[in-house]
């Protein structure tokens, strides 16, 4: 049995900072994650980031994941193990690994879960067929393995994902035939809208998709616009020639070993899904496990990477390290994220976290 | 197909190798997924359902969701969406649950 300070679950965004994070408050830190590479979904991310220079604003999401990897990596006191995946958390807070087809066992005195989200799906007849992909699996596929999906797209949600793949893959040169929304209004950044829709990209709001198209394969899709009250309206269905459909409708908390240790956990739709309840310290409601990023609600990377390095700083603190300014450092983190999440846009952050809290 | 210009990205490739998809023979590069591999070669289609016996392809992409289970080497139930290709590898189309012997 290995036995570790600090264990965090995912090399993500959230997972690296917390990572430094504890490591620099004197912490002993593992670190895991199941691909044999840090940065969890950074890595396909070529767009540049918003929000303040803190936030690391105007930098590209590639660049970020191999800045705070190589940071991780030079850090002697955080241990990585990759190509390692989480089983399962015992009552006695022991976790299982699988790595390289030995299991391991390890026990953390704290425990931050960064395991991250998974996309959602779309109920349509054939949604099943080869073709049809989450948005951010055709983004793996070009941006990290340089391969295309098809030839011609439909992309399916016009959030910040759905179009700035769609720019993505103009840029690997595939053609994207539509962009549609059921919504009244996109719910992009219109920095990013505004690139595609100069591409020549229309994006049609108040439509979905009815079906898609084809035997083995996708080979067409058939759209239609949507009523006041989100009833499709008979007869204004469109068809449209494509071989690749991409949802991006969304994700949702991988949530599975907060189930599984236990963790109280409520449905909140403007997090994504089931999240666990937590405290200010993003402690859940079994002590000592923490929760940062997309498993505690659905929001952007920078988000993620807020509150790994507050998850990781309260961890560390739990355990009695501290730091001269430890107060500074975790008050500037809070404004800044309170920053991130202000304004209309971040509305239904502010609404699902007030349900998630842990009284 | 192969993005072969990009504005942003330069793809480092590794070795070009040979793999067998079913009876096919095929090419790829070292240290990619097998999954990026055979899109490459325009196949998308990696499993039957279970039940059904509809074709299924990739989803996710990132080894969450189970839909790319093919057997490799005569093991089932590899994410090739993960799985690294090598040279020489044998995939196949999984069809049902697979068994392990």
């Amino acid at each position: 049995m290995k036995q570790t300070e600090i264990c965090i679950v995912g090399g993500g965004p959230a997972g690296l900072t917390a990572a430094l994070k504890a490591a620099a408050l004197g912490a002993a830190v593992t670190l895991i994650d199941r691909n044999d590479y840090l940065g969890g979904q950074l890595i396909k991310q070529t767009h540049r980031f918003f929000g303040s220079k803190q936030q690391r604003a105007s930098e590209r999401g590639i660049n970020i994941a191999r800045e705070l990897a190589a940071a991780v990596q030079n850090e002697e006191r955080i241990t990585v193990l990759t190509g390692a995946t989480v089983l399962g958390y015992y009552k006695d807070g022991v976790i299982t690994v699988e790595q390289n087809e030995q299991y391991l066992k390890i026990k953390p005195q704290k425990i931050i879960m960064a395991t991250g989200g998974a996309e959602k799906s779309l109920a349509f007849p054939n949604n099943d067929l080869p073709g049809i992909y989450g948005a951010g699996a055709v983004q793996t596929l070009v941006n990290v393995y340089g391969v295309k999906p098809g030839n011609r797209v439909l992309m399916v949600g016009a959030g910040n994902i759905g179009v700035i793949v769609s720019y993505q893959l103009l840029q690997a040169g595939v053609e994207v035939a539509a962009i549609i929304e059921a919504a009244p209004a996109i719910g992009a950044y219109w920095v990013h809208a505004s690139k595609v829709v100069r591409a020549g990209v229309p994006i049609y709001t108040g439509h979905t998709i009815k079906r898609a198209w084809g035997e083995k394969e996708v080979e067409g899709a058939t759209i239609i616009r949507l009523d006041g009250k989100w009833q499709p309206v008979p007869g204004s269905e469109k068809d449209l020639d494509v071989d690749v459909i991409c949802l991006s409708v969304g994700l949702s908390p991988l949530t599975e070993l907060l189930w599984q240790a236990g963790c109280r956990m409520r449905f909140v739709p403007e997090l994504g899904g089931h999240v666990p309840l937590r405290n200010e310290l993003l402690e859940t409601s079994v002590p000592g496990i923490y929760v940062a990023g997309d498993v505690s609600g659905i929001e952007e990377a920078s988000a993620a990477m807020m509150e790994g390095a507050l998850a990781g700083l309260n961890a560390a603190k739990a355990l009695g390290y501290d730091a001269p300014d430890f107060a500074q450092q975790r008050d500037n983190i809070i404004k800044e994220l309170a920053e991130l999440r202000s304004g209309p846009v971040g509305e239904k952050i502010r609404n699902g976290l007030v349900k998630a809290g842990l009284a | 197909m192969r993005v072969t210009e990009h504005p942003i990205l330069n793809f480092q490739k590794g070795a070009k190798v040979k793999f067998y998809y079913n009876d096919l023979e095929l090419e790829g590069y070292e240290g990619e997924t097998i999954a990026a591999a055979l899109h490459a070669n325009g196949i998308r289609t990696m499993r039957e359902s279970i039940h059904l016996h509809r074709p299924r392809g990739l989803f996710c992409n990132i080894g969450n969701c189970s839909s790319c289970l093919m057997v490799v080497d005569g093991k089932p139930n590899v994410r090739v969406c993960v799985e690294k290709l090598r040279a020489g590898i044998r995939v196949q189309t999984q069809r049902g649950k697979g068994e392990l012997k």
